[in-house]
């Protein structure tokens, strides 16, 4: 018990080293926006790695998301509830919690991954220092572009996904529940609140936070050679999902009991 | 187990009264420890300006960490360094970029930007620093890469060369903003003996031709020689010896004598 207690309070501690180094990471990164602007082929650069590379992963996983809540509502709402609300069930779904969760914890895995490993492995070959001898801040010239592409492009993925989940609900329903389409559009109609997609959206922007700046900090951090690559690569992946589900869970509150709460 | 003690002289006083006033680079007390290993013990060292000083010393002693100490790119524990009469200890990070861009490092491993080409690589400083145009740098860019005999390279990317085109690629990158000072980590490591040498003739050329203060720091006997004003050994945390390269072929300091006969026996021990 004892030994449970210690290891537990190493996590706990180590949790929260991380929390302020990664806050002051976000600090270094935020100074450095005013650059943006001139950095923006670094920028296109990245959203290029965000956007294109993580569309077919979002096309399989949106399209089969929303198939799947439209089966799994069906089976629920069939004997008490009238078909119309399917629509309904389904976008809501969608726009609060399943769009930018499944989005942020899949292309955000990938992302996550291939900041961690990229910088990871800059820093191991001592790219970093070179960086950092030929005066260039790699705060300023690797992570700010990062964190701004991963900031403005998770939230688009997310509204592409929406759609994409929404329309992959419909056709689950319309070929294979016995729902017909007139039926499933008046449900998106029915109680279509437009905060519920600002809240999505706000969401994953977060999210995009979590992600990059997650990536960026175990990359930078990394010790060691290919092992410690791969270490970081890993904790970096873990490190991000769980954020997002805790941060999911307070935005929720924030957002949806507070903010937009009636 | 050897049971020879060595009676060892005391470390070269390397101490200047007044660092500030030195017109090279001055390290006074240098300490640096990585967990229980105490790497840098109070090591002092001066550099002078244009010469090209060659630091020995066995693997692990902390060569490297006393060439990364003088660009700041490890924080000491304990010590300060000047160059040129400015402290760099407590220096604010934009003061410390614009100290940097007086230097060039050349890393053990040519540190290239994979994502990048070699032009892309050798220009990179020219891009962020000098308000040129591109075409401008790529022109400056070729021609530091023939400077360093690299000719038809310009869009390749660094995995496409050899280790020697890579440490020339990096030699070209350290020279491009015409440093003042150019560290070099073990430049010749892992290069077969011609490229070596082609290697050293490029460290002397660029010495005579830009007028550089250069530290190197290698345990390759034949190049340290070669390339050489003055060396200093690096042992046990201190520099235990300094001397020119006569000095270094004719002393009686045991540990030297090893070091460049690469006697297996000795103060410097084996493992």
């Amino acid at each position: 018990m004892p030994i449970l207690v210690t290891n537990l309070g190493g996590l706990v501690l180590l949790a929260l080293m991380h929390t302020g180094r990664g806050a002051l990471l976000l600090r270094a990164i935020v100074v450095q926006l005013p650059h943006a602007w001139r950095m923006r082929h670094l920028i296109y650069e990245q959203m290029h790695v965000v956007a294109i590379g993580s569309m077919p992963l979002v096309l399989t996983t949106s399209v089969f998301v929303g198939a799947v809540t439209a089966v799994q509502a069906v089976y629920q709402m069939q004997a008490y509830v009238p078909m119309k609300f399917l629509g309904v069930m389904i976008s809501k779904s969608v726009f609060i919690e399943l769009g930018p969760v499944l989005t942020a914890l899949v292309v955000g895995s990938r992302l996550c991954a291939n900041y961690a490993a990229e910088l990871g492995t800059m820093k191991v070959t001592e790219q970093l220092d070179a960086m950092n001898i030929m005066a260039i801040e790699p705060v300023r010239y690797l992570a700010m572009p990062r964190f701004v592409a991963a900031v403005l492009m998770i939230p688009t993925i997310t509204i592409l996904a929406n759609g994409i989940a929404i329309f992959g609900g419909y056709l689950a329903s319309v070929l294979t529940l016995d729902v017909t389409s007139s039926t499933f559009i008046e449900g998106l109609r029915l109680f279509y609140d437009p905060l519920d997609v600002i809240g999505g959206l706000i969401k994953s922007f977060i999210f995009g936070g979590i992600i990059s700046l997650s990536g960026i900090f175990f990359g930078f951090n990394t010790e060691g050679g290919a092992e410690g690559v791969g270490r970081a690569t890993m904790t970096a992946v873990v490190g991000s999902c769980l954020s997002i589900l805790v941060a999911d869970y307070l935005l929720a509150i924030v957002l949806f009991q507070i903010v937009f709460g009636r | 187990m050897d049971l020879v003690e060595y009676t060892l002289p005391p470390p070269p006083d390397q101490r200047v009264p007044d660092p500030a006033a030195f017109a090279g680079i001055a390290i006074e007390g240098v300490s640096k420890a990585f967990g229980p290993k105490q790497v840098l013990d109070g090591t002092d060292l001066l550099i002078h300006k244009g010469e090209t000083l060659v630091v020995i010393g066995r693997s692990g002693e902390g060569k490297s960490v006393l060439l990364k100490h003088i660009v700041r790119l490890l924080e000491l524990d304990e010590g300060r360094i000047w160059i040129e009469g400015e402290e760099i200890t407590g220096l604010r990070t934009r003061r410390l970029m614009e100290l940097r861009k007086k230097f060039g490092f050349l890393f053990q491993g040519a540190a290239l930007f994979d994502s990048m080409t070699i032009c892309q690589n050798v220009g990179l400083m020219l891009s962020e620093h000098s308000g040129l145009s591109e075409d401008q740098v790529r022109a400056r860019a070729c021609e530091c890469l023939a400077m360093v005999g690299l000719e038809n390279v310009e869009d390749k990317l660094p995995s496409a060369l050899s280790g020697g085109m890579k440490k020339r690629a990096g030699l070209a990158r350290a020279i491009v903003m015409e440093p003042e000072y150019i560290l070099y980590d073990e430049p010749t490591t892992g290069l077969d003996p011609i490229t070596s040498d082609a290697i050293n003739d490029l460290i002397i050329k660029l010495q005579k031709e830009l007028g550089v203060t250069s530290i190197v720091v290698t345990h390759d006997m034949p190049s340290a020689f070669k390339i050489a004003d003055r060396m200093a050994m690096l042992s046990r945390g201190k520099i235990q010896f300094t001397g020119t390269v006569e000095e270094v072929r004719t002393t009686d300091h045991a540990m030297v004598r090893q070091f460049i006969e690469g006697n297996a026996r000795g103060p410097l021990g084996a493992f």
